[in-house]
């Protein structure tokens, strides 16, 4: 595996990583209101779902589109994603922006399934449990909203794999990369048995946001013909332009404080 | 019918989301990008010296705005 393989499989792991962060909390807060059975079942129907788009889409994409031209539309993707994703993470490092709150998400969407009346198809029990949550109600609602979470917040990881792994060769790895954040996450949100609100997401988004720029900057260049000196390696420059770019802005953005306009409304978040 | 104009709908609202958002200088700044690349493809050095520079530039413009908003 070399240097660019492996940034690659960082990308893809990250970003899966934060998105499944994102749609575990979804997916807790409907299974503790709404029953395990229902929101377990929604998400494996999303991840089924999610997978056939990988393959349905990526695999045809690969093989059909000439390369160049898959790059140059892929990398632009890629940075389109990444621009945003740094963005938001500068602002939110600089205090501009508030953080991700995972656990006021998750207290919203309790709160929001909780006032909602049962759709089980049999009486509900008192608090689903993981144990049995096999032999629980069906509930269409909890069903629904584990369904939804897990597919927004998968169609970026979809976008991430097909885009990295299509352009790249490495379709496979990339959705190795995807699943095992998936996994990870799992595994970690089942053991904690809540959201995992202590993960630090703006970080995570900062560096997966990072590498998506690198890539797409590398992607559309190689694409439209640029000889990038070093080949592969470049990609890792790239980085390392974009990280200091990344932490600079940073600096300078806590620096200058809150703008006159977020004074005057008093909405300013100076850190 | 419904159905599919409400899918369409949806289809293209998440591809609006996705490459404009909330940040529509970005998305002005990629094709501004690609059009750099395709110009600057023969000229290797000019290349590797302003096309991150012009991604740097679109993200610290965007960023300043993103202040300008908070």
């Amino acid at each position: 595996m070399n240097s660019s393989t492996l940034v690659l499989a960082l990308a893809v792991f990250g970003a899966s990583a934060v998105e499944m962060v994102e749609a575990l909390t979804i997916v807790t807060a409907a299974g503790v209101t709404r029953g395990w059975r229902s929101a377990i079942e929604g998400t494996l129907v999303a991840v089924v779902v999610l997978t056939a788009l990988v393959i349905a889409v990526g695999i045809p994409l690969a093989r059909l589109v000439p390369i160049d031209i898959l790059r140059v539309v892929i990398g632009a993707l890629l940075l389109v994603l990444g621009l945003d994703w740094l963005r938001k993470a500068v602002l939110r490092a600089s205090g501009h922006k508030a953080l991700h709150d995972e656990d006021a998400i998750y207290a919203r969407t309790v709160a929001d399934l909780s006032s909602r009346p049962p759709t089980a198809r049999v009486p509900a029990p008192s608090g689903g449990t993981r144990s049995t949550w096999r032999h629980g109600p069906r509930d269409a609602t909890g069903f629904t909203v584990a369904f939804k979470g897990v597919f927004l917040e998968g169609m970026e990881v979809v976008l991430i794999v097909i885009t990295l792994g299509a352009s790249s060769g490495h379709l496979a790895l990339a959705s190795c990369a995807a699943g095992a954040a998936a996994v990870v996450v799992s595994i970690a949100g089942y053991l904690v048995a809540r959201q995992l609100s202590e993960v630090p997401e703006n970080w995570l988004k900062l560096g997966v946001g990072i590498m998506l720029t690198s890539f797409g900057v590398f992607w559309v260049g190689e694409g439209a013909g640029v000889r990038w000196p070093g080949s592969d390696l470049m990609i890792l420059v790239l980085v390392a332009v974009f990280a200091t770019t990344a932490a600079l802005l940073s600096l300078g953005m806590r620096k200058l404080g809150p703008s006159r306009e977020a004074v005057a409304a008093g909405s300013g978040h100076p850190s | 019918m419904t159905a599919v104009v409400r899918a369409l709908e949806a289809f293209a609202k998440f591809w609006r989301d996705f490459l404009i958002g909330d940040a529509p200088e970005l998305f002005v700044g990629t094709l501004v990008f690609v059009g750099a690349a395709l110009a600057f493809r023969h000229r290797g050095g000019v290349a590797v010296i302003v096309l991150p520079l012009i991604v740097i530039a679109f993200l610290a413009g965007s960023v300043l705005r993103g202040r300008a908003k908070s």
